[in-house]
């Protein structure tokens, strides 16, 4: 099998990951978003321990652990969008703005020196 | 050469003690004080009577010395005629003004460090006397510049006393600068700091005269600063807001005769460079002429005698211009007396009138007696008239001046007839404003508010105790065996008949027009009789407002800018990138609006942008 196609398809997965992850609103769809980048990665490291002959599966044995830690991140991420709904009333990401810098006087800089 | 050591060090432990003790135990003040000094002075007597038994003395004690990398200078002293007669003018006048200060400056709340300084002060002058080394020379000849500090702005309440002070200190700094290279180039010369070897270099033609030009012309910066002289004399007037008695030990009597000392001290050298001689010769006759028209117009009885110490300083200068260096030391110990006299005289009349100013004195002949009596005796000492001492001093002066016109000096004889002639008409001006004074202060009737009082009898004795040698004083020239011989010098300081009768006709002339001028109008100032010069005299030529146009105020305004630059360059400089990087902050600041999608649209680009980069540039 050419190597062209499941890297297209990873390609094409990673980008609609890509693309939720930066444009989606919901938490929950970013966090699936994502899994589609992680699953994108995974077709890559398949596709490549396939082409490559790999003797001892190192790529196939790299997405098992990246289907494991994606679970786990998973289950964390699901967590804390649970905890900030509560907390909120919301999961939407653009409204989650607690931490952006308040803006300041820029002239009060330095001048206690005098 | 005991005495030498407790002479310096018996005041220099009365200052120490004064300093440390004086406020806690203010009873002892006074007897220290006193003692420090009486023991000085005591000191100076027995060296005067062994350089008198035993003239021409020349001895000296070898202290420890102390290496410096280049020439070592040592911690010697020396004793000789010239030394031990200076040291007991000295310790006299500062027992007399320590004894009198007691009375004039009582219930001051600064006595304790007054006290002390003036103990201080003396034992720096008993340095530079004995000193026979010249950084050691230097160390007393400071300290006696930073106790005069001290004592001019005693009264630091006072706006005028702490310009004085700094004035005083400023201008002589100035001459002190030429006054240390003159001794560098002196000890570059001869390797050594040695005065002595200095000296003997000097005889020995071991000075090239080129070098021995540089070094005076130096060292005589110092001289003019600290002598004031011309055109260095504008701090002494001034100096004048100290305390009277200060005035009278420091401002008349001792500091300002240091210079002349040190020219004397190191007379061969000056003798090797003729046109540094005739530098002085004309700073002399300028400096005595001028400081006596000035002396003539002035309304501050302090500041008429201050312009009179000028110019005696003046005569003395010419003294050692014309080549007599036993005529200056003449005239250093008999001015001495009689100025010192003078001010604590000026000082009783201030004390008992409250004022400085002559136009509210007069008619205080009645009331102060003793006052009276011994400042018409200073006042004629000061005039030149015989038999008091100023006369056989200033006359030695004019002697010397005239041998060396005839030739006979070691300086062109145009210098010594300049000096001749100048001295000859200072004489009769001085005599004028002496008149000017006595008249004055003494006599017609009261136009000051206070009725006085005689002084107290511890400012009483001085004035009678320093009249003895303000009248007497004039006879120990009169022989060559007695001063000349004390000095060890080989010259005459009798006066010469021509110049005697001259200066005697002058000092009369000068004095019978002011009394005639005052005699039509009692009341008022004879100086106003000189009509539009008396501005001019009274400003003293308008020498200070010069300074003011060349120096003070050129200083002032590059100092302002100085400060400008430090405000509105320096610090607008620091402040300015302090600010900028502020206002660049607050422009990175309007991308942290907390969306993290932001963020992270910002840092795939930003990979991608380095991607491309990778691809395309490699």
């Amino acid at each position: 099998m050419p190597l062209l196609m499941p890297l297209l398809v990873a390609a094409l997965l990673f980008s609609i990951g890509a693309y939720g992850v930066l444009v989606r609103r919901n938490a929950i769809l970013v966090l699936m978003s994502v899994e589609l980048m992680l699953n994108a990665v995974n077709l890559n490291l398949v596709a490549f321990d396939v082409w490559l002959r790999d003797a001892l599966l190192s790529g196939q044995v790299f997405t098992l652990f990246v289907i494991t830690i994606a679970a786990a991140e998973v289950g964390l991420g699901l967590a804390i969008v649970l905890l900030v709904f509560r907390n909120r009333e919301t999961s939407q990401l653009d409204l989650l703005t607690e931490l952006r810098e308040e803006p300041s006087d820029p002239a009060g800089v330095g001048t206690a020196a005098r | 050469m005991i005495p030498v050591v407790v002479a310096i060090l018996a005041p220099a432990l009365a200052a120490l003690l004064g300093l440390g003790a004086g406020r806690r135990f203010p009873r002892l003040v006074v007897p220290v004080a006193i003692a420090g000094s009486a023991v000085a002075f005591l000191a100076a007597l027995v060296l005067a009577a062994r350089a008198i038994s035993s003239a021409p003395l020349h001895d000296r004690l070898t202290g420890p010395t102390v290496p410096t990398g280049t020439f070592p200078f040592g911690l010697d002293v020396r004793l000789d005629g010239l030394a031990a007669l200076v040291s007991v003018a000295v310790a006299a006048v500062a027992l007399a003004v320590q004894v009198y200060s007691t009375a004039y400056l009582k219930g001051d709340p600064r006595y304790s460090s007054y006290a002390a300084l003036v103990s201080l002060f003396t034992a720096a002058m008993m340095l530079v006397v004995f000193a026979d080394d010249l950084l050691v020379l230097l160390v007393g000849w400071e300290v006696m510049g930073v106790c005069s500090y001290f004592l001019i702005g005693h009264h630091w309440e006072q706006e005028g006393a702490r310009a004085g002070a700094v004035k005083a200190f400023v201008v002589t700094r100035l001459g002190d600068v030429g006054f240390l290279f003159g001794i560098f180039t002196l000890a570059a010369s001869v390797k050594s700091f040695d005065i002595e070897r200095v000296q003997a270099a000097a005889l020995h033609g071991q000075i090239s005269q080129s070098t021995a030009t540089v070094a005076t012309l130096l060292l005589l910066c110092g001289v003019v600063g600290k002598s004031a002289q011309f055109p260095l004399h504008t701090w002494l007037p001034d100096a004048m807001a100290g305390p009277t008695p200060v005035s009278a030990l420091i401002h008349a009597a001792t500091m300002v005769a240091a210079g002349i000392y040190l020219v004397a001290r190191l007379y061969d050298v000056f003798l090797l460079a003729p046109s540094t001689l005739a530098v002085m010769a004309v700073i002399a006759a300028i400096t005595m002429l001028g400081a006596a028209l000035a002396a003539l117009a002035q309304d501050d009885i302090k500041r008429v005698l201050a312009y009179s110490t000028v110019s005696q300083l003046a005569y003395m200068l010419a003294a050692l211009a014309v080549g007599s260096a036993g005529a200056a030391a003449f005239h250093l110990l008999t001015h001495a007396a009689f100025k010192a006299l003078l001010f604590l005289a000026a000082g009783s009349v201030i004390h008992a009138v409250g004022t400085n100013l002559m136009r509210d004195m007069g008619g205080l002949r009645r009331a102060m007696p003793v006052t009276f009596v011994t400042m018409t005796v200073g006042l004629a000492a000061l005039a030149g008239l015989p038999p008091f001492s100023g006369f056989f001093s200033k006359e030695a002066v004019l002697a010397a001046a005239e041998h060396a016109a005839r030739g006979e000096g070691p300086v062109a004889t145009w210098a010594a007839w300049l000096v001749l002639v100048t001295g000859l008409l200072t004489v009769g001006i001085t005599a004028a404003y002496a008149t000017r004074l006595w008249l004055m202060t003494f006599f017609h009737e009261a136009r000051g508010p206070v009725s006085p009082h005689e002084a107290s009898p511890a400012m009483r004795w001085p004035l009678l105790v320093l009249a003895v040698p303000a009248t007497l004083l004039g006879a120990v020239g009169l022989r060559s065996s007695w001063l000349p011989g004390w000095l060890g010098l080989d010259e005459s300081l009798r006066p010469g008949a021509v110049t005697a009768a001259l200066s005697v006709l002058l000092a009369v002339a000068g004095a019978v027009s002011v009394a005639l001028v005052w005699r039509r109008a009692p009341a008022t100032d004879p100086s106003g009789r000189l009509g539009r010069f008396r501005p001019a005299f009274a400003r003293a030529f308008y020498v200070d407002e010069l300074y003011d146009r060349v120096a003070v105020r050129p200083v002032r305004s590059a100092a302002r800018a100085v400060l400008w630059t430090d405000d509105e360059v320096v610090a607008a400089g620091s402040l300015g990138s302090g600010r900028c990087a502020g206002r660049a902050g607050a422009l990175l600041q309007l991308t942290q609006r907390g969306n993290v999608q932001a963020y992270l649209t910002g840092v795939l680009a930003g990979i991608v942008l380095l991607a491309v980069g990778v691809v395309t540039l490699t």
